[in-house]
């Protein structure tokens, strides 16, 4: 395929990626290193690189018109990017030690594993009250957020130290697999520390962009980041996930995130098939 | 940057009321409002250098079929600041954009040393110290 039509196809289709990331909150990454690998046939290692760099400018370039709407959390972000840097550091480390058919597996598993929690997430009213940590307070991560009648809703934090653990699991999954691990981070947040859903999706954006940073150093020493692939990529990822923040209010989540489930499943299915026949 | 605050300080009368002027409190939500605007700029200079990069790219390799199916490790030489600089100077479509890709990934890094300074104005030790942590993993994971 010559070089500017693959260019043009790539970029579309990672402005399709970016969209659906930005609107479910899950990242572009999570789709985008499926479409790399079995639609255009790139080596794993540079669909992960091209997706890292394109996870940082989703997180960054979206974070504008998330802050606009008030409802991340800066505190919850920062303590918990402790966890999660730690772990991309780790992961990044992993990612050269594990062989390529391994990493398709892998990715494969956490894709099933996305489609299985925004199934289960799209399916379960946000509870009303839980129990909340004491250190919620003393670590200053109770706030509010706006509510649908223009009023603030406040809320605690629950389970610190299991979101904590949670977190680095979640960085070493975006180290090792150049995606911004969304998926986890929110399920982190809004599981099990009991943050409400939306500002669990926003400080989880917030938060991508730092992890991935943290091993984009290492995936840059290793030759991952391919330029020619990286620039439709990174550009592409980004124009669809500032369409996406731009329309995250008005969308209809749970229809979106129904599409979504479908889209990761069958993702998931064929990347871990792939892997298994050595075919990635 | 200017822009804001030239609309914002001669505005007598603030959308909404607080206790203390606006303008002069130093909260969270202010912090977080510099904050994503840093970041839109770095990802703007970062996305435009990229560009300038990519049309470049396509347009010098236009004739040759796209190939990724093979990994070679030779893009990790363009991370050698030297030979990065020289191929710069000779104007190299991938240089430039490595350059961009450079500046996305100081966009983070960026945001959290300017938490780092927020949170010591908001005079808050905890995240200070918490935002610091996270600064000196991320440049210790860059510059190891």
């Amino acid at each position: 395929m010559p070089i500017a039509l693959f260019t043009s196809l790539v970029f579309v289709g990672s402005l399709a990626a970016g969209l659906l990331g930005a609107l479910t909150g899950l990242g572009g990454g999570v789709v985008l290193v499926p479409l790399l690998t079995i639609v255009f046939h790139v080596d794993i290692r540079y669909a992960i690189g091209a997706s890292l760099i394109s996870v940082i400018a989703t997180s960054s370039g979206a974070a504008a018109a998330y802050v606009r709407e008030g409802f991340s959390n800066i505190r919850i972000g920062m303590f918990l990017e402790v966890a999660t840097t730690l772990g991309a550091v780790f992961g990044a480390f992993l990612a050269a030690r594990v062989p390529t058919r391994a990493l398709a597996i892998l990715f494969g598993l956490v894709l099933l594993y996305s489609a299985w929690l925004s199934w289960q997430q799209s399916h379960h009213p946000e509870t009303a009250t839980h129990p909340e940590n004491p250190w919620s307070n003393r670590l200053r991560m109770s706030s509010s957020y706006p509510d649908d009648n223009g009023g603030q809703r406040v809320y605690a934090v629950d389970r610190i130290p299991a979101g904590f653990a949670t977190m680095f699991g979640a960085g070493t999954l975006s180290g090792l697999l150049g995606i911004g691990s969304g998926a986890v981070k929110v399920l982190a947040m809004d599981r099990i520390m009991r943050v409400p859903f939306k500002v669990s999706t926003t400080t989880s954006n917030f938060m991508i962009g730092v992890t991935a940073a943290a091993s984009a150093g290492i995936y840059l020493k290793r030759g991952y980041i391919n330029p020619g692939l990286a620039f439709p990529v990174m550009l592409g990822v980004l124009a669809g996930s500032l369409l996406g923040a731009h329309f995250l209010v008005k969308a209809r989540v749970s229809l979106l995130r129904t599409i979504f489930t479908f889209v990761i499943l069958a993702l998931g299915v064929e990347m871990i098939i792939n892997g298994w026949l050595g075919r990635s | 940057m200017t822009k804001e605050q030239k609309t914002a300080a001669p505005s007598p009368q603030p959308k909404t009321l607080r206790s203390t002027p606006p303008g002069t409190r130093f909260d969270d939500r202010r912090m977080e409002i510099i904050i994503g605007r840093l970041l839109q700029t770095g990802v703007l200079l970062a996305s435009a250098t990229v560009l300038a990069g990519g049309v470049r790219f396509l347009f010098e390799h236009r004739n040759q079929p796209a190939n990724y199916r093979i990994f070679s490790s030779e893009s990790a030489n363009l991370l050698h600041p030297s030979r990065l600089i020289h191929l710069l100077s000779m104007g190299d479509a991938s240089a430039i954009i490595q350059v961009g890709i450079l500046l996305l990934i100081a966009t983070p890094v960026a945001r959290v040393a300017f938490a780092v300074i927020g949170f010591a104005i908001e005079r808050d030790r905890l995240y200070t110290f918490v935002s610091l942590a996270v600064l000196v993993i991320l440049i210790a994971a860059l510059f190891r």
